[in-house]
């Protein structure tokens, strides 16, 4: 599963940016399109954090909804997969919003 | 695994010079905040105040960067390269071995192997006389931006296209850009024809669909029209063709399109 392989990078990233700093809270943004199971990346996060500064730190997932809009007549809409097909029966569909795979911020140990 | 510490961070991967058949040493990078004290227990007590630190980062920025680094090095070399996607069977190694065959006195061709174990993908390239590596995910289920500039740096091809035969898997290396130019999914008609929709993550991301033993056609259950109606559903507009690695049919078209991506 990539999931492991992303929540090492999540700890890669958050420990360039805060070094031996103790993490508490790591907030992310795991669109519902972005192709990353928010309960698996859990799981890993848990086992990747290990030895790291970020041990036992809370993992919060904001997972938003997938958005898109239809070239053929305009319509924007919810999306729960990846098969784009709009209500007039087109799939000229384009992704607004539910790709983001983001690390919104962290709580460090003041 | 990392030699070094025993993290995990790049999933235990080796890259094999079959010329110099000793995998090379881990030229395993840590991004400049990778510690390897890892410290014990070091939380604080409960109670204690919080800072709030805003990243607003993408996470798979380290990849990503890497990424674009690699694609920077290609273009600068005037090298086209080519993430070829599919499940473990569909033909990937053989349409390779076949397009090295019968290309490679006209294109320079070189090939990065992809698979968790073993160098037999390499052995085969390696037969046609296509310089080639292979890399070793050990555990890891994908390629990634930093074993392709590995392997890239082993194989230091001058002009032409580099073929990079991903990890056989219709899901991670949907998520992981190594640099290329384009991205190939292959399916084969033995897999049936619902697996763009099973997969629409790696189809969605594809350049070019290409839809392999279609020999086979006359006997497996594949619905060709509903191929391309799912197809049209999750990469509205993409090229797909059809073809048989083993037979020869439609290569002309594959060939015509590498020809193609070639062109300034």
């Amino acid at each position: 599963v990539h999931e492991f392989a992303i929540a090492e990078s999540v700890i890669d990233t958050i420990t360039a940016k805060t070094g031996d700093a103790t993490i508490r809270e790591v907030r992310l943004e795991v669109g519902r399109l972005c192709g990353v199971q928010a309960e698996a990346l859990r799981f890993c996060f848990e086992l990747a954090v290990q030895g790291t500064a970020m041990d036992g730190a809370r993992l919060d997932i904001d997972e938003p909804p997938g958005l898109a809009s239809c070239q053929s007549c305009g319509l924007e809409f919810e999306v729960r997969d990846l098969i784009l097909l709009c209500a007039c029966g087109s799939a000229r569909v384009e992704v607004l919003s539910g790709e983001q795979l983001r690390i919104l911020s962290v709580e460090m140990a003041a | 695994m990392c030699a070094t510490c025993g993290c995990a961070d790049d999933g235990g991967a080796r890259v094999v010079d079959l010329d110099h058949p000793h995998p090379q040493s881990p030229s395993h990078s840590h991004s400049p905040g990778h510690r390897h004290d890892h410290p014990g227990d070091h939380r604080d007590g409960p109670g204690t105040t919080t800072v709030t630190l805003t990243l607003e980062e993408r996470v798979l920025a380290k990849n990503d960067l890497l990424a674009a680094e690699n694609r920077g090095w290609l273009a600068g070399r005037d090298l086209q390269a080519l993430n070829i996607m599919s499940s473990p069977g569909s033909g990937k190694t053989t349409l390779l071995e076949r397009t090295a065959r019968e290309l490679a006195d006209r294109i320079p061709i070189v090939v990065i192997e992809g698979d968790q174990e073993t160098t037999f993908d390499a052995e085969r390239i390696k037969a046609t006389g296509v310089p080639v590596v292979q890399i070793n995910t050990g555990s890891g289920c994908h390629l990634d931006a930093s074993m392709v500039a590995q392997a890239l740096r082993i194989l230091d091809p001058g002009s032409g296209v580099v073929m990079i035969e991903n990890v056989g898997n219709l899901v991670c290396p949907a998520l992981f850009d190594l640099g290329e130019t384009s991205r190939i999914v292959i399916m084969s008609v033995t897999e049936g024809a619902d697996k763009p929709l099973k997969y629409p993550h790696i189809f969605r991301s594809a350049d070019l669909i290409l839809l392999n033993k279609v020999d086979l056609l006359p006997y497996v259950d594949f619905d060709l029209a509903r191929f391309d109606h799912d197809v049209e559903l999750v990469n509205a507009g993409a090229r797909v063709l059809t073809l048989s690695a083993t037979r020869g049919d439609g290569l002309d078209d594959w060939y015509t399109w590498l020809s193609g991506e070639l062109l300034p």
